[in-house]
């Protein structure tokens, strides 16, 4: 079972999305994160997805997504190198000694303090998703008061390109 | 150019399209629609009773003829009562188009009258669908949707019509486009020929062979390529459920159905084969039992035009995607090839040995060799029925049938000898597909002899079609195997749960259906005597004008066998009778 990162280039049409989606809930596969957003081609969209599932699993999602009319072209990034970025937004209690340790904190994750109240510290971290994870667990349950989540991204290294 | 409304762009589509008939239900967001087709449309309309008559009639019509079947029914409970039939021609991949009216566009979302969300809800058992949002769109949405329902693998595709767009008075340029081209869409037209070639060496190298061919051979018009290849091979063949006369039956090589309710032979030729060319299936669990215990020595060759068929529950070997036909062609090709080179080819004393096992199995349990069923008792037994009725028709009849015991006797005993004649549900396992599917195949074919073997149970499920039979005269042949019952229930009942008829049972509550046939001006015979079964079934097809509603009573505790023994039983593993398993 391993975590695939599947790379979708979609038609921008109403309902693409939701043929996407309702492909996972129908034959019964996870999506862990999902993102999507127009390309530089208005036409196109690019969607993210994350999943688990062992190889026969992931062979079976890649061509059910093919066969969707509105999907044009897919890749699983996991097979190559690649770049994977996720950007969270955490919004935590920061009083008191504890403002200090929580910017110290941010600044070993290379995170940003977007937004400072008399109490709060809203950051923003970015990375692949496990170190948004250990920036979580570093900075501790008690003071996270609420966690957004763009899910992944990604792109291959090199060459390598999904377009038309 | 011409202006056309929304409406009367769909009217000429349908004809610029050649559609031969619209099956469909009129309703307020269709109105616009209809009088198009009144005042100018070529193609005529066949009015149902139910929408899901509809889309099973259109998908009787597309398996027998080929070509898409066309259904328009309005929005709301038009477009859900659809449903059944689309989801019954998306399982067994029946080329479909259909047209469902929406609320005005301005009302989508409002909960308005008669809305419903009919992407959303069909979405899961469409190929693809669209929304129009402009009138100017319709005719190259129309062209998309044949050649999505007609390509690579077929299916239904839907078209919901906001009612707005179809107005009368808003007029647009109409030109019907000759060719559509999806960037996102593009089936395959040939198969791998490096793959194609590892297929022929490991086909030319089998001792033990055997051809399973599915509905994929008969919706891919590839039974002449299958037919030539069988025969230059002399490997045996046999069919799923869904791929019936694509192969003949009466050809020795036929080695009957297999799966669940197989044939002895067949189960027991897979199980023990060593190369399985697999051509237009999809390894279903009807067919392979326990997927652990499937075939175990068995090297398989998939060829199959949708990728995600392949390996879905059984890995193939040498997996090719492609067209069956073109991919049958290319093998043969390279099958001479390698014969020329090599004329020892295939090995012949494997099998020589390889078909006298067979024969060996088929003279023990084969069905058609002698009557594997009880004829000792008072009864006409169903098998009997199906039986007569391959007599009466000469094997030449357009079979639809409904779902359960008939539908399984109907394919053991009815010998089809030609792809297309043999319609019934398999993937869906819809009751109520088998009248309005005879009635699609009836009007494409008005001259052939169209049954439907049905069941009581099933035939309540769109007995109003006898009066669509009525209005278009449609004279369609029921034959109806009357057990009381719900006769599948009914064996998994005595079989699993003690014979605790949990709601299986009528009950005395059945309608007298020769005076229903009459009710709706239809002719009625009931049978309940052996000696009478032929000369009534001669009868009934002899009223070639008469839709002949056959009301035939059979024995009410009959099984089908064979049945495949689960859980955890191989291909080979059945029950034979009530009291005799392997």
């Amino acid at each position: 079972m391993m975590r695939h990162i599947i790379s979708v280039l979609l038609e921008n049409e109403p309902g693409a999305l939701s043929r996407v989606v309702g492909l996972f809930s129908q034959r019964g596969y996870n999506i862990e994160t999902l993102n999507v957003a127009p390309t530089e081609d208005p036409t196109l969209s690019r969607l993210t997805l994350t999943t688990i599932g062992d190889d026969h699993k992931i062979e079976q999602i890649t061509k059910h997504l093919n066969r969707l009319i509105d999907v044009v072209k897919l890749v699983d990034l996991s097979e190559g190198a690649h770049i994977e970025r996720e950007l969270m937004l955490v919004k935590v209690r920061a009083t008191g000694a504890q403002r200090a340790e929580i910017k110290r904190c941010t600044d070993i994750f290379r995170g940003q303090i977007v937004d400072v109240g008399p109490s709060v510290y809203t950051i923003q971290v970015t990375g692949a998703a496990d170190k948004l994870d250990s920036f979580l667990e570093a900075v501790g349950e008690a003071a996270i008061m609420e966690v957004v989540r763009s899910g992944v991204s990604g792109i291959a290294r090199g060459e390598k390109i999904l377009s038309l | 150019m011409e202006l056309l409304s929304g409406g009367e762009m769909i009217a000429r589509a349908m004809e610029d399209e050649g559609v031969e008939f619209i099956f469909g239900y009129p309703g307020g967001a269709v109105l616009h629609i209809y009088d198009a087709l009144f005042k100018s449309c070529k193609v005529p309309h066949i009015l149902v009773r139910h929408e899901q008559a509809a889309t099973h009639a259109a998908d009787g019509y597309a398996r027998a003829t080929g070509k898409p079947g066309v259904v328009l029914v309005t929005s709301g409970p038009g477009a859900t009562n659809a449903i059944t039939g689309i989801a019954t021609a998306y399982m067994d991949s029946i080329p479909m188009v259909v047209l469902s009216g929406q609320v005005a566009s301005h009302l989508i979302g409002e909960d308005a009258f008669q809305e419903t969300d009919m992407l959303g809800i069909s979405r899961p058992i469409v190929k693809h669908s669209f929304q129009v949002r402009r009138t100017e769109d319709i005719p190259e949405i129309i062209k998309k949707a044949f050649y999505i329902a007609t390509t690579g693998r077929p299916g239904p595709v839907v078209i919901d019509l906001p009612k707005d767009l179809t107005n009368p008075h808003d007029k647009f340029e109409y030109s019907y486009p000759k060719k559509v081209k999806l960037r996102s869409y593009t089936p395959a037209t040939r198969g791998h020929s490096g793959q194609i070639k590892k297929a022929a060496s490991l086909l030319l190298s089998a001792k033990r062979p055997i051809i399973y061919a599915g509905g994929g051979v008969v919706q891919g018009n590839a039974s002449e390529q299958l037919r030539v290849l069988a025969r230059e091979l002399n490997f045996p063949v046999t069919h799923t459920l869904m791929g019936l006369g694509a192969f003949p039956a009466s050809d020795r090589q036929f080695v009957g159905m297999l799966g669940m309710h197989g044939f002895y032979e067949a189960n027991n030729a897979m199980h023990h084969s060593d190369v399985i060319l697999a051509v237009g299936a999809r390894f279903d669990d009807r067919v392979t039992n326990t997927t652990g215990k499937f075939c175990p020595g068995a090297k398989i060759v998939h060829i199959d035009i949708d990728p995600a068929a392949i390996s879905k529950t059984i890995a193939a070997d040498v997996p090719i995607v492609g067209p069956v036909d073109s991919v049958l062609n290319d093998l043969l090709a390279v099958i001479h090839e390698m014969r020329a080179a090599d004329t020892s080819l295939p090995d012949k004393d494997a099998l020589k040995h390889w078909w006298n096992q067979i024969d060996e199995w088929r003279d023990t349990h084969g069905l058609w060799v002698r009557p594997q069923y009880d004829t000792s008792t008072p009864f006409i037994k169903p098998q009997q029925v199906i039986e007569t009725l391959c007599k009466v028709t000469h094997g030449k009849a357009y079979v639809a049938s409904d779902v359960g015991q008939h539908q399984m006797f109907a394919a053991q005993y009815y010998k089809f000898d030609e792809p297309r004649r043999w319609l019934n549900s398999g993937g869906l396992g819809t009751m109520g597909f088998g009248l309005p599917a005879a009635m699609g195949a009836k009007l494409a074919f008005p001259d052939a002899d169209v049954a439907c073997v049905t069941g009581e149970g099933s035939i309540q499920m769109n007995i109003q079609e006898l009066s669509t039979c009525a209005q278009y005269k449609i004279p369609v042949k029921i034959i109806s195997l009357y057990n009381g019952y719900l006769g599948m229930v009914k064996q998994w009942q005595d079989m699993q749960y003690d014979g605790r008829y949990s709601e299986s049972v009528y009950e005395n509550s059945l309608p007298d259906f020769i005076k229903l046939a009459e009710a709706y001006g239809h002719v009625g015979i009931q049978v309940t005597k052996l000696s009478d079964l032929e000369d009534a079934m001669k009868e009934a097809f002899a009223r070639k004008n008469d839709l002949v509603f056959m009301d035939i009573h059979v024995d009410p505790h009959e099984h089908v066998y064979p049945m495949h023994i689960a859980p955890n039983g191989s291909m080979r593993d059945m029950w034979l009778s009530k009291t005799e398993r392997t």
